[in-house]
């Protein structure tokens, strides 16, 4: 059951905007919350993106293969949402976590609310994420707060399935055709900069570092540029320089994209607030 | 008794002896042309039904009410792209490509289940053709199982078993509606009203007016008639719309002690005839999204094939 009128997710600041979230050091447990839902959210909103291709994949094998990587992602989600239910002691359902926030509380990466695009665009950025999700959970899967290591743990089979996809196409796309090497390429130049924000430390983060909760990003880095080279490289593709790089997500700072995946995904509670479905 | 046999002494009696006696028809085995014309129909086109009914219920996924609902309906549109390749891969043993099937029907030679040129307007219509339309599907499927082609028949069986996953999710999906506000029954009932008469047309027109009927039950292609199956069906479905406490939009849905049956009204065959001859509300669109996608996909198949050639000569 969810209640028609929901609490709002922090207390609001002076002009109802949510504190920045960027800056300096949070208490724990609301550092924990705050870190476990920015990872619901990454998952929810790239499973969204996702399941638009049902239906429209170039062919009947991919529409499947699709599918799957979104049905990963939304159970992914459901499992952070569920426990940051848990951790705020229950008053919120993972529905309305998930349903019943405006844009400015959503604090996915930018890089996983971009449109789809065409399916090359599609298959960049599955690249992009899938080599920094596997090591990125894999690593998470050895965080000191068990019931993090445990989704982690299962990201990590799920994202070494999912990368290992994204670098085939990748590869196809680029050593195709005349046509597909122009389309992916031009994916990659037009997504490179909403990249670094997947290395970047978000307050909370940084708070739970030292415990052990957490897992430091930006040591990720220069890992993850050699092997999305290498790949490129192989693919005939040129890696796009770091001349540009978009940030905002974390701090519930969106392109105006999400609006709108929003308004899509949360009409039903919108329009019938407080009922079972 | 050898293949040479069967095909130098009258191959036509022989064959209908084998379906006769339950033999099971494989790809390599002779059969009539009319025989291997028919079921290329009736496979591509239960194909097609199977990938054009995604378009109806993935209407809903990106707007599902609740993230476990999105989940499983996300998965169960993904079993009917499943189904729809099991089903080309039946009618390719046929030698026919899935390529040419598809082609066929974005000209427009190729059919598929009428009941997917309806709408889905609400969050109900999903539940009711994940109840209603599936059903309808499974009554159908499951006199499948036994069809005289193999591939077919075997096709059949594993999609029955992912069929009643599908009519469990729709039924689901209306028990909290059927129990919920008042808004919500009305949504339940509404999508009921509009769904209930062209499940009926599924099974296609009356016996006496079938065109392909007599030879497809001759040959055990088909199992039951148009009308068995429809007969089947309502008797298995009223009793679920009064579990659901739904009204059947039907005046003369009654009892009938004396048939064991449940009689029903007539059929609105002008209905079925607009909408089988290409002028429901989506007809059109359908056809159009499938070949747009389609379209849109040639590129990243041209290239999986460039590569594939690459491969090879490498």
């Amino acid at each position: 059951m969810i209640p028609a009128r929901v609490e709002e997710r922090t207390s609001p600041g002076r002009d109802g905007v949510p504190p920045s979230r960027g800056a300096g050091r949070l208490p724990s447990q609301a550092a924990l919350a705050e870190f476990v839902l920015a990872l619901g959210d990454d998952s929810l909103v790239l499973g969204q993106r996702l399941s638009e291709w049902c239906g429209r994949a170039p062919f009947l094998e991919e529409d499947i293969a699709i599918a799957n990587v979104a049905l990963d992602y939304l159970g992914r989600a459901e499992k952070f949402y569920r426990y940051v239910s848990e951790l705020g002691g229950g008053r919120r359902s993972v529905d309305e976590i998930a349903f019943l926030r405006d844009s400015r509380a959503y604090r996915n990466l930018l890089i996983f609310e971009l449109p789809v695009g065409d399916f090359a665009r599609t298959m960049a950025r599955q690249l992009m994420v899938d080599a920094f999700h596997l090591p990125y959970f894999r690593r998470l899967s050895r965080s000191t707060n068990a019931r993090i290591a445990a989704i982690a743990a299962k990201a990590v089979k799920e994202s070494r399935y999912h990368l290992k996809r994204s670098r085939d196409w990748v590869l196809r796309l680029g050593d195709g055709t005349e046509e597909s090497h122009a389309k992916i390429q031009s994916a990659f130049d037009a997504l490179w900069g909403y990249c670094p924000e997947m290395f970047a430390m978000a307050g909370d983060e940084m708070a739970l570092l030292d415990s052990g909760v957490a897992v430091d990003r930006s040591a990720m880095k220069t890992d993850w540029e050699s092997e999305m080279k290498d790949v490129l490289s192989e693919a005939t593709l040129t890696t796009p320089g770091n001349e540009w790089a978009i940030s905002g997500g974390r701090d519930g700072v969106h392109t105006e994209h999400h609006g709108y995946l929003l308004a899509e995904m949360q009409f039903m509670q919108r329009a019938y607030p407080g009922l079972d479905w | 008794m050898t293949d040479d046999h069967l095909s130098n002494t009258e191959p036509e009696a022989a064959f209908q002896e084998r379906v006769d006696n339950e033999i099971k028809i494989e790809p390599k085995d002779w059969m009539p042309e009319g025989y291997r014309r028919n079921l290329i129909r009736q496979i591509s086109q239960h194909a097609h039904s199977e990938v054009i009914g995604m378009q109806p219920e993935g209407n809903w996924i990106t707007r599902a009410p609740t993230l476990k609902r999105k989940m499983i309906l996300l998965a169960k549109v993904q079993d009917e792209a499943g189904h729809g390749l099991y089903l080309y891969s039946a009618a390719e043993t046929l030698g026919v490509t899935r390529e040419d099937m598809i082609g066929a029907l974005h000209e427009g030679h190729a059919k598929y289940a009428s009941i997917f040129n309806y709408p889905t307007l609400t969050w109900a219509d999903v539940g009711v053709i994940g109840w209603l339309v599936d059903s309808a599907a499974i009554v159908n499927q499951i006199s499948l199982q036994r069809t005289s082609y193999g591939p077919y028949s075997r096709a059949m069986i594993r999609i029955c078993k992912e069929e009643s996953f599908h009519q469990r999710q729709g039924f689901e999906i209306l028990m909290p509606l059927a129990s919920g506000s008042l808004e919500q029954k009305a949504m339940a009932q509404d999508a009921m009203n509009r769904w209930w008469w062209p499940t009926l047309m599924m099974f296609g027109p009356h016996d006496s007016e079938s065109v392909h009927g007599a030879k497809s039950m001759q040959w055990k292609i088909k199992r039951k008639s148009n009308d068995e199956l429809r007969q089947d069906f309502i008797d298995q479905t009223v009793p679920q719309a009064e579990y659901l406490g739904l009204a059947i939009p039907d005046p003369d849905l009654k009892w009938n002690e004396e048939r064991g049956h449940y009689d029903f009204g007539e059929i609105d065959w002008d209905e079925f005839r607009t909408v089988v001859s290409g002028n429901g509300l989506c007809n059109r669109e359908r056809l159009e999204r499938h070949s747009r996608a389609h379209r849109e996909g040639e590129w990243v198949r041209e290239a999986m094939r460039a590569c594939e050639e690459k491969k090879r000569t490498a």
